[in-house]
């Protein structure tokens, strides 16, 4: 929305003010991250033409209408003006309109379900794009990451090139997380039998953290990975170097991943089974259960 | 020996000696040191000879000025827990990077931010309000109590009972491990298979009856017992405000009570409400709990926003302006706060527009909280203001507040939400405006209507260090959690591998700290305040040159309020009463009829906990027993027809002619 | 209630300022419709649950399979006649009728345990065939909102009794009179409840 270099200005500011920690919220290497970053300045700057006048006023009548100052004038019965009173609701409505309005249109723009329209300020992306599809499903307490495209999976360790689109399908074995990458893009709740999607792309390469921001239970703390957003040529060699060293990620051996344990170094399989995204999903990975998607139109006379 | 253990298990359920933490030494120590401060107060009492007075006194007592002394007794003794909480995360948030893991074990930590959370926001912050609101909005009104006095003191033992639940899981089991709100699946039988969720619910479910009757008896005592010729416009604006919290309160604690009710099912009966599985959704769980919880932390400011109101007014010497405007406004929130509650989980998925209309409807909201604002500057505008501790507090919370609630309405837009949602700079949110808001609330409304409950001002000196401390340590506390908030730290972690972050939780804890020393400076507040009430002490009743009816009694009032009830020409009542310089009534007084004290409340209360307790550990024999007991007990109590008596004439003449005298040699 | 002691002082004149006598007018009624409202809610918390869990059947039965609906419509029909029997208890007490008020809360509070003891049938059957509370989202949600509509009108039962008992034993007072109204708003909401029930749950359930 704002020209990239007095967007970065803006948010030097603040950085200038808290000379040099790594604010990465306001300072972010993936476009979506970026125009909510900008977001946040815009609005906590409309916001202050109400705040300043307030907190200044606050401090200013206190101190001009203090007991001891005899030269204000003191007037006990004034308590009522409609023109001020216009100007009270006025104006806070009129910001709000305002607001209201960024809200909705950036809401829609930035809607995680929405397919990207642009790789950057500068690159604009058809509609009809390809993403890179990527299946992330949360398990207590790390993350799997499945690659449908390139038949690979990894656990605690994410990796896209830079500039691609990703396309994010988000699922959780049990408990409620929330999948976030703040130099990406904002966060988005990973449930089990349900699915999210979060389209997001990164502009820089680079090491980035990732985590849940909702607490699960007893390993949360440890639920953290690297996030790697790499050249295409660098992602093919990632992608090739899980192929060797991977194991086979099957329904048996999802069942034991998915036992409680935190911490979890990084692991690659080089073999995913087919369909094992959709049992996940659909909450059938054990042979015997029904899949709930065969589940929502029974088969009943009547 | 088989039979024997059957035996057990039937009557001590899943309780076992294994269920007593002493292998954790930090419990041991605090229950020890708990015990001894118990067995030294109960010792102090026998000493004085009290325990008859307390319990004839108060508790039994059904006069709305005593039980709102105790909720706020209640209040300050969960601070100290709640608070001790908060000071033991801010420790280990402190230290805990790099590889250390800091002094705190992870399911010790996971227990502390979940029963911090939910000790503050039932236990100290809604005991405070509900307290103050107890003892002021009837003298307010004009009147002798409330609608339904009986109700009031089982209403205060059903919240102090679901408090004592909330400590006995301290020394006996755990608590929950999921967050304040307890979210399934975690909270769910298989997420949390121990008793920590279930203490969670029932202690919950028990405050939550007394909550729900509290909201009926305030909403019908405003409405219906208010003193000749106050019309609703011409009430006290803190009794506005006490009106609307109570329909809200009304509105909104039925349905903690059935999603709560809901999950304890899931956990006892094997339901299929919030499962991933089977048909349950465990999102309508978020949804009904913030449908409650949104209107609860409106519930929690609006009765400040009231005393608010009072105290500007009072102390800058003047009419309080746009009172119409802000009964308006008080309503206008009222009835917003029910469009709002998706806010809390934008991340939740539900699409772009759904998220726009309740980030827009959130905005909304913070326009009529703005014209509050803006008429608490236009009192002071062209008043006289004198800056007692009451008006010190409501200037730092005009202030604080507004931060708070720009922090918030920057929350309401879902993009931004995305990268701050259960960051630091949320936890920094709620506590900017919990803290700005309803506590600092609450200590103007201590520090101003103190001298009427207790007959003495606070003393000023040690009021100011608290001030300060609180000031100071607030900003200290939780602005590095802004700063963290934007850095992506995330909420709920015990231990960190980012050593930049260190600096900021080293600051915040320093802020924690200097909190502490402010809540000390209160008890020291209260202890000299005691000790100096002969030079501390308010003869007029009438200490601030107040402006509402509960300025016209002695302070303390009598038992009966007022010995004939005031007629009301204008709003602030009282400063209406001393222009038109009304003469007190010195003879002609009547018996006064008075609802008698009741062991009821306090017995029915605590057969609830016993239920909860039994329901928590599977004790069923001791779950039937105490339930019918209760049954009973309820029952029992309604054959009680006698439920009233009358002061005499001459005990009342005898009061009001004291009260003259003291009028006469000091005014 | 006034002693002699103050004939004398009502000669006084009530000033300006004050009224001697104020008895704000008794909350009772405006109080339990409050509570009835919250209630409501507690209802509606239900019907949304309902809603929204109400098509998740996890291969399992649905309303059209289990729902018998001539049983359902004796049910009703049980609940509905024991409004107007209490319609009729409450104008015998108008009438200060003990023992027409008494015969009339008997009859009404028979026909509540019948109400009570057919869902209870219904319910046994419906678990003893495997469709219990824990088989699906859908027949959980069915049988907390039928279930709680159950136990409200069981503590009506009981609440009716024990009503009865003090109005044979201390008659038709002010305080009685309160309480049978207070009883007779809760009694006609469950029914107002149940016609939501009916139509939601099982008349939308099997059309």
């Amino acid at each position: 929305m704002l020209f990239p270099r007095f967007r970065h200005g803006l948010t030097l500011l603040p950085l200038a003010l808290l000379g040099g920690c790594d604010m990465v919220v306001m300072d972010p290497s993936g476009d979506i991250a970026a125009q909510q970053a900008d977001l946040i300045i815009v609005s906590t700057l409309l916001m202050l033409i109400v705040i300043v006048p307030v907190i200044f006023l606050t401090f200013f009548f206190a101190w001009r209408y203090r007991k001891n100052n005899k030269t204000a004038t003191y007037d006990p019965e004034w308590d009522h003006s409609t023109k001020l009173e216009l100007v009270i609701w006025g104006v806070p409505l009129l910001i709000i309109i305002a607001l209201g309005l960024v809200t909705w249109i950036s809401t829609h723009k930035l809607d995680p379900y929405r397919p990207l329209d642009r790789i950057d300020a500068d690159q604009p992306l058809a509609m009809d794009h390809e993403p890179l599809t990527v299946e992330v499903v949360s398990l207590d307490w790390k993350w799997l990451f499945i690659y449908p495209e390139q038949g690979v999976a990894s656990v605690n360790e994410l990796v896209t090139p830079v500039d691609v689109p990703i396309r994010f399908h988000i699922t959780s074995s049990f408990t409620m997380n929330s999948f976030y990458i703040p130099a990406l893009a904002g966060q988005i709740y990973a449930m089990g039998g349900m699915q999210t999607t979060l389209n997001a792309v990164i502009n820089e390469p680079g090491v980035y953290d990732g985590f849940s921001a909702n607490y699960s239970g007893a390993g949360f703390s440890d639920m953290r990975f690297k996030y790697h957003g790499v050249s295409d040529d660098k992602f093919q060699a990632w992608v090739d170097e899980v192929k060797q060293q991977g194991s086979t990620l099957d329904r048996s051996e999802y069942l034991e991943l998915a036992k409680p344990s935190s911490a979890e170094p990084v692991s690659y399989y080089s073999t995913v089974a087919p369909d094992l995204y959709h049992a996940i999903l659909n909450r059938c990975v054990v042979e015997e259960k029904m899949c709930m998607d065969q589940m929502i139109t029974p088969d009943h006379p009547n | 020996m088989q039979d024997k253990t059957d035996l057990t298990s039937l009557i001590f359920g899943r309780l076992s000696l294994e269920s007593i933490p002493y292998h954790e030494p930090i419990l041991v120590v605090t229950f020890i040191v708990a015990a001894l401060a118990g067995l030294a107060v109960a010792g102090f009492i026998t000493y004085k000879k009290f325990w008859g007075t307390l319990w004839r006194d108060w508790i039994t007592s059904i006069d709305h000025k005593k039980i709102g002394i105790m909720y706020i007794i209640l209040a300050f003794i969960m601070l100290l827990r709640g608070f001790s909480d908060a000071m033991m995360m801010r420790l280990q948030q402190a230290i805990a990077f790099g590889g250390s893991e800091g002094y705190l074990p992870p399911e010790h930590y996971d227990q502390l931010f979940t029963v911090h959370g939910v000790i503050m926001i039932f236990f100290v912050a809604m005991p405070l309000i509900v307290g103050i609101m107890n003892y002021v909005v009837p003298l307010q009104l004009g009147t002798r109590d409330v609608a339904f006095p009986f109700l009031n003191n089982f209403s205060f033992w059903m919240t102090a009972a679901g408090a004592g639940l909330t400590m006995v899981s301290l020394f006996i089991g755990e608590y929950g491990k999921t967050g304040w709100l307890a979210f399934p699946p975690l909270s769910g039988i298989e997420g949390s298979p121990g008793v920590g969720v279930d203490y969670y619910i029932w202690s919950l479910q028990i405050a939550g009856v007394g909550t729900l009757l509290s909201g009926v008896n305030f909403t019908v005592t405003i409405i219906k017992n208010r003193a000749p010729g106050m019309t609703l416009m011409k009430m006290p604006i803190f009794t506005w405000t006490a009106l609307c919290t109570n329909i809200l309160i009304v509105a909104a604690f039925p349905i903690l009570t059935v999603v709560l009710a809901m999950l304890s099912m899931d956990r006892m009966l094997g339901t299929h409400f919030f499962t991933n599985d089977m048909g349950g959704n465990m999102m309508m769980y978020v949804n009904l709990i913030w449908i409650w919880g949104h209107p609860e932390v409106y519930i929690l400011i609006l009765p400040a926003f009231g005393v608010f109101s009072e105290v500007v007014a009072t102390f800058s010497g003047k009419r309080l302006f746009g009172y119409t405007s802000m009964v308006y406004a008080t309503i206008v929130i009222t009835l917003l706060s029910y469009l709002v509650w998706l806010h809390h989980f934008f991340t939740m998925g539900a699409g772009a527009s759904v998220n726009s209309f309740f980030g827009i409807t959130t905005m909304i909201i913070s326009i009529p909280t703005g014209a509050k604002l803006f008429n608490w500057l236009f009192t002071m505008y062209r008043g006289r203001i004198r800056f007692e501790l009451p008006m010190m507090w409501t200037v730092s919370f005009m202030v604080t507040f507004t931060i708070g609630g720009m922090t918030g309405v920057l929350l309401a837009v879902p993009p931004a939400d995305f990268v701050l949602h259960n960051s630091l700079f949320l936890v920094a949110h709620f506590h900017n405006v919990i803290i700005g808001g309803v506590l600092f609330g609450m200590f103007a409304a201590i520090n101003y209507w103190y001298p009427k409950a207790f007959g003495y001002k606070l003393d000023e000196y040690w009021g100011k260090w608290s001030f300060w401390l609180w000031n100071v340590g607030f900003y200290a506390a939780f602005m590095p959690l802004y700063v963290l908030g934007l850095m992506g730290v995330t909420r709920r972690m015990n231990h960190f591998d980012d050593a930049s972050l260190q600096i900021w939780f080293v600051i915040a804890a320093v802020g924690a700290l200097l909190i502490f020393g402010g809540i000390i400076a209160s008890i020291i507040q209260f202890v000299v305040s005691y000790r100096r009430r002969d030079q501390l002490r308010d003869l007029s009743g009438d200490i601030w040159n107040g402006r509402t009816l509960e300025w016209s009694t002695s302070s303390p009032p009598p038992q009966y309020n007022f010995a004939f009830t005031p007629v009301v020409y204008d709003n602030d009542a009282w400063t209406d009463m001393k222009k038109q310089q009304f003469e007190r009534q010195r003879d002609g007084f009547l018996p006064i009829h008075m609802p008698k004290n009741t062991a009821s409340g306090f017995v029915l209360a605590m057969l609830s906990a016993v239920c909860g307790f039994g329901l928590i550990w599977h004790m069923w024999p001791l779950v039937g027993l105490s339930f019918v007991a209760l049954i009973a007990g309820v029952i029992i109590h309604t054959f009680n027809y006698n439920r009233d008596y009358h002061i005499p004439a001459e005990d009342v003449t005898r009061i009001e002619d004291e009260r003259s005298q003291l009028l006469d040699r000091y005014a | 209630m006034t002693t002699n002691a103050t004939d004398a002082n009502s000669m006084l004149p009530s000033s300006h300022f004050y009224v001697r006598e104020h008895h704000p007018e008794s909350g009772t009624l405006l109080g339990f419709w409050l509570y009835l409202m919250s209630d409501c809610l507690l209802f509606a918390g239900l019907f949304a649950t309902y809603a929204v869990l109400g098509n998740s059947y996890a291969g399992g039965p649905t309303g059209a399979d289990i729902f018998e609906l001539p049983l359902v419509a004796v049910n009703t029909g049980f609940l509905l006649i024991s409004s107007i029997t209490y319609g009729f208890a409450m104008l015998q007490m108008q009438l200060k009728q003990v023992n027409g008020t008494l015969f009339w809360l008997a009859i009404t509070g028979l026909l509540g345990a019948a109400f009570i003891g057919l869902e209870l049938y219904e319910f046994a059957h419906l678990i003893h065939e495997g469709y219990g509370p824990q088989r699906s989202g859908f027949l959980t949600a069915f049988f907390s909102l039928v279930g709680t509509h159950g136990l409200h009108v069981s503590v009506g039962i009981i609440w009716l009794a024990v009503l009865m008992v003090q109005v044979k034993r201390y008659g038709l007072t002010t305080e009685n009179g309160r309480r049978l109204m207070c009883l007779s708003m809760f009694w006609h909401f469950l029914d107002v409840v149940w016609i939501g029930v009916f139509t939601f749950v099982y008349l939308m359930g099997v059309l």
